[in-house]
C-alpha cells in the first residue's frame, strides 16, 4: 500500500514577526521540508519614484531616506551623487569625507540591526538589546551632526548641509574605543556557539551562479565567494583613499554571511578611524552657486547671492537633457540610482535600484529542499529591508 | 558630451549592424540602443565571454509622454571581470508596449520585468509568469506612466476628507471666540 504524496501550502506573513516587515511568503511544504517557496511582495509599495517626479531634485532628498530607512545616509549618497553626476558637480574633499565617515557609521548601525534581529529569530533575545544599545550610540552621534537620529536629511547636492560640530569627532572616538570589545563579546557569544552554529551552517545556501542569475549583492554575494563590493570596484566619494578588506564567504551559507558581516563593522570601524584621522580642511559644500545655496553672511552683501538663493529656493538646480545611473554599497548591497532629465527642474523618472528586491528574489533558490525552521533563518541571513523591496 | 566608444559599444555595434540604433556616452556612462526584436541577443551577446557582463543590476523603464515611440526600456549590466558598467535600452511604442523578456538570459529579470509590468503595462513576450507586483492585484492602470495623476486615494478613515494635494482644509466647527 502506498501513501499518496500530498504537499501542504502554508500562508507565512504578512503580519509574521521575523519577515521583518510585511513580506508574505506562500510555502508549500511537504512535511516539514520545503518543496518552493513564492515571495508576495508590494505590502509597503508607497509609490516614492512616482512621487519624485513630482517634486524638486532638491525636495527629493527627504523622500530617500524612507527607503531603506535603516541606511539612509546611504540612501542619500546614492541620491546626491547620481544628481551630481547629472550637473557636473565637484564636491569638496572634506565633505566626501563627512559622508564615508558617515556612511561607515551607519553601516555598522544597520548591521546591528541585522545581528540583534537575527538573535531574535533565533531565540537569543539578550543580543537584542545588547546591539540596540550599541545602536543607539550611533542614532546620537547622527543626531549630533543632523538633528535626526534616522532620516537624517545632511547631505545636499554639492556637499552636506553644514559642518561636523565640535564634539562630534571626539564622541566618535570615544564610541570606537569601546566597540571592538563589544563585538568581541557578541563573537564570543555567538560565533563558536554550538547552537549558533548549527542553525547557520549548510543552511540557506547561495551558489555562486544562482547569485550572480538573480543580481544578489553586498554582504550576501560575497557570502558566496565573490568579492564585488562598490566601494572597491568603482570608488565614488574619495573612497579609493581608505584602507580595509573586503570579506568574502567560501559555502554561501548563512554562517558565512553571518561572518562576512561581523567583519565588515570591523571594516567599517576602520574606515571611520582613517577618515576622523585625514579629515582635511575646507569648505563642505560646493561654490557653485547655481547648485548649492550661498552662505548666510553673503546674502546681506551682494545681492547676486540674494538672486541665486533665491532661485534656488523656488526653482531648485536645472540639471541638463540626460540620463545617469550612480551607485553606493549600501549595507545591503548596491543601491543606484537611474535618474532621466530633460533639463527641467524635476526629474522625468527616478529609479531606485534596490538591493534587497534583488537579494529576495534569490530567496526561493535559497530555501528549496531545506526545513521549514530554516525559513527564518534565511530571511534572517539576507537582512532585507521591506521598505527598500517595496519602494 | 560624447566621447569615444567603449570597445563593448564597437562589438555590439558591428555584431548587430543596422539593430545598433544609437551609442552614446554620456557623464562616462556608456549606452547602446538596440532595435526591440533584436534586444535580448544583445543582452546574451555581452554575457558571455569574453565580455561578461553576467550581472544584471537592474532593469526599468521610464514614460517619454507624450514622445513617440513612447517608452525606453532600460537594462543595466555589470561585468565583474571588466569591472565595467553597461547600459542597453530600447524603444516601445505606445500603441503596441510589448518587449521580448529576458529571462531567458537572466533569472532575476523575473521581478524586474513584473514591476515594469505593473507600472508602465509593458508586456514582456515570453515571461512565465506575469502579473503584478507591486500594486494589488485589482489595481487598474500603470501608476508610472507619465499621464496617470498622482492624487490621493479615500481611505476609510473616519472622518477623512478627501482632497486634492494643493488644496487647504476648510476648518471644520465654529471658529473659537477670544474671551
Amino acid at each position: 500500500m502506498t501513501l499518496a504524496r500530498e504537499t501542504l501550502t502554508l500562508n507565512m506573513g504578512p503580519q509574521h514577526p521575523s519577515t521583518h516587515g510585511v513580506l508574505r511568503l506562500v510555502l508549500e511544504l511537504e512535511g516539514e521540508v520545503v518543496v518552493n517557496c513564492q515571495p508576495v511582495i508590494g505590502y509597503l509599495h508607497t509609490g516614492i519614484e512616482k512621487e519624485m517626479e513630482n517634486r524638486t531634485y532638491h525636495q527629493n532628498i527627504a523622500l530617500v531616506d524612507r527607503i531603506e530607512y535603516l541606511s539612509s545616509y546611504h540612501e542619500e549618497l546614492a541620491y546626491c551623487m547620481a544628481v551630481e553626476k547629472l550637473l557636473g558637480v565637484e564636491v569638496p574633499k572634506r565633505a566626501q569625507y563627512i559622508r564615508v565617515l558617515l556612511c561607515e557609521l551607519n553601516r555598522i548601525a544597520s548591521h546591528l540591526v541585522w545581528l540583534g534581529t537575527t538573535g531574535i529569530d533565533l531565540n537569543v533575545s539578550s543580543l537584542l538589546m545588547y546591539c540596540f544599545r550599541d545602536r543607539e550610540r550611533i542614532l546620537e552621534l547622527s543626531e549630533m551632526v543632523s538633528g535626526q537620529r534616522m532620516m537624517p536629511g545632511y547631505f545636499r547636492i554639492g556637499g552636506v548641509a553644514a559642518d561636523l560640530p565640535e564634539e562630534f569627532t571626539p564622541a566618535v572616538r570615544r564610541f570606537l574605543e569601546e566597540f571592538p570589545r563589544r563585538l568581541d563579546e557578541y563573537e564570543a557569544m555567538l560565533t563558536d556557539n554550538l547552537i549558533w552554529r548549527r542553525r547557520h551552517e549548510g543552511v540557506a545556501v547561495l551558489s555562486r551562479e544562482d547569485a550572480l542569475a538573480y543580481g544578489v549583492t553586498g554582504p550576501t554575494l560575497r557570502g558566496s565567494g565573490i568579492p564585488y563590493d562598490v566601494r572597491k570596484a568603482f570608488p565614488y566619494s574619495s573612497y579609493e583613499e581608505f584602507e580595509f578588506d573586503v570579506p568574502t564567504g567560501e559555502h554561501g551559507d548563512a554562517y558565512d554571511r553571518y561572518r562576512v558581516r561581523m567583519e565588515e563593522m570591523r571594516q567599517s570601524r576602520r574606515i571611520v578611524l582613517q577618515a576622523l584621522d585625514r579629515l582635511p580642511d575646507g569648505p563642505v559644500l560646493t561654490a557653485d552657486r547655481k547648485v548649492a545655496l550661498p552662505p548666510r553672511a553673503e546674502l546681506v552683501r551682494s545681492m547676486e547671492a540674494v538672486i541665486h538663493q533665491f532661485k534656488l529656493v523656488s526653482e531648485g538646480v536645472h540639471p541638463p537633457k540626460g540620463e545617469v545611473y550612480a551607485a553606493v554599497e549600501s549595507p545591503r548591497g548596491e543601491k543606484g540610482y537611474y535618474i532621466v532629465s530633460d533639463g527641467s527642474n524635476r526629474p522625468v523618472r527616478v529609479r531606485v535600484r534596490a538591493p534587497s528586491f534583488s537579494n529576495l528574489q534569490a530567496l526561493p533558490a535559497m530555501v528549496r529542499g531545506g526545513m521549514l525552521a530554516d525559513v527564518v533563518v534565511a530571511i534572517a541571513s539576507i537582512d532585507i529591508v521591506l521598505g527598500d523591496v517595496d519602494r | 558630451m560624447t566621447t569615444s566608444l567603449s570597445p563593448v559599444q564597437e562589438f555590439l555595434a558591428e555584431r548587430l549592424g543596422e539593430a545598433v540604433l544609437e551609442t552614446h556616452g554620456f557623464r562616462g556612462d556608456a549606452t547602446v540602443v538596440v532595435a526591440r526584436e533584436r534586444v535580448v541577443d544583445a543582452l546574451r551577446e555581452v554575457r558571455d565571454e569574453p565580455w561578461r557582463f553576467e550581472v544584471l543590476v537592474d532593469l526599468t523603464a521610464w514614460d517619454r509622454y507624450p514622445a513617440e515611440p513612447r517608452f525606453e526600456v532600460v537594462y543595466h549590466l555589470l561585468s565583474l571581470k571588466r569591472r565595467e558598467r553597461l547600459r542597453i535600452k530600447t524603444r516601445v511604442p505606445g500603441h503596441d508596449p510589448t518587449a521580448p523578456s529576458a529571462v531567458s538570459v537572466f533569472a532575476g529579470a523575473n521581478w524586474f520585468e513584473r514591476e515594469v509590468w505593473d507600472l508602465f503595462g509593458i508586456r514582456f513576450q515570453g515571461h512565465p509568469n506575469l502579473t503584478r507586483i507591486l500594486m494589488p492585484d485589482d489595481w487598474e492602470g500603470h501608476p508610472l506612466r507619465r499621464d496617470f495623476p498622482l492624487t490621493e486615494e479615500p481611505v476609510e478613515f473616519h472622518g477623512h476628507v478627501p482632497k486634492v494635494p494643493s488644496q487647504i482644509v476648510p476648518r471644520v466647527g465654529p471658529a473659537r471666540e477670544d474671551p
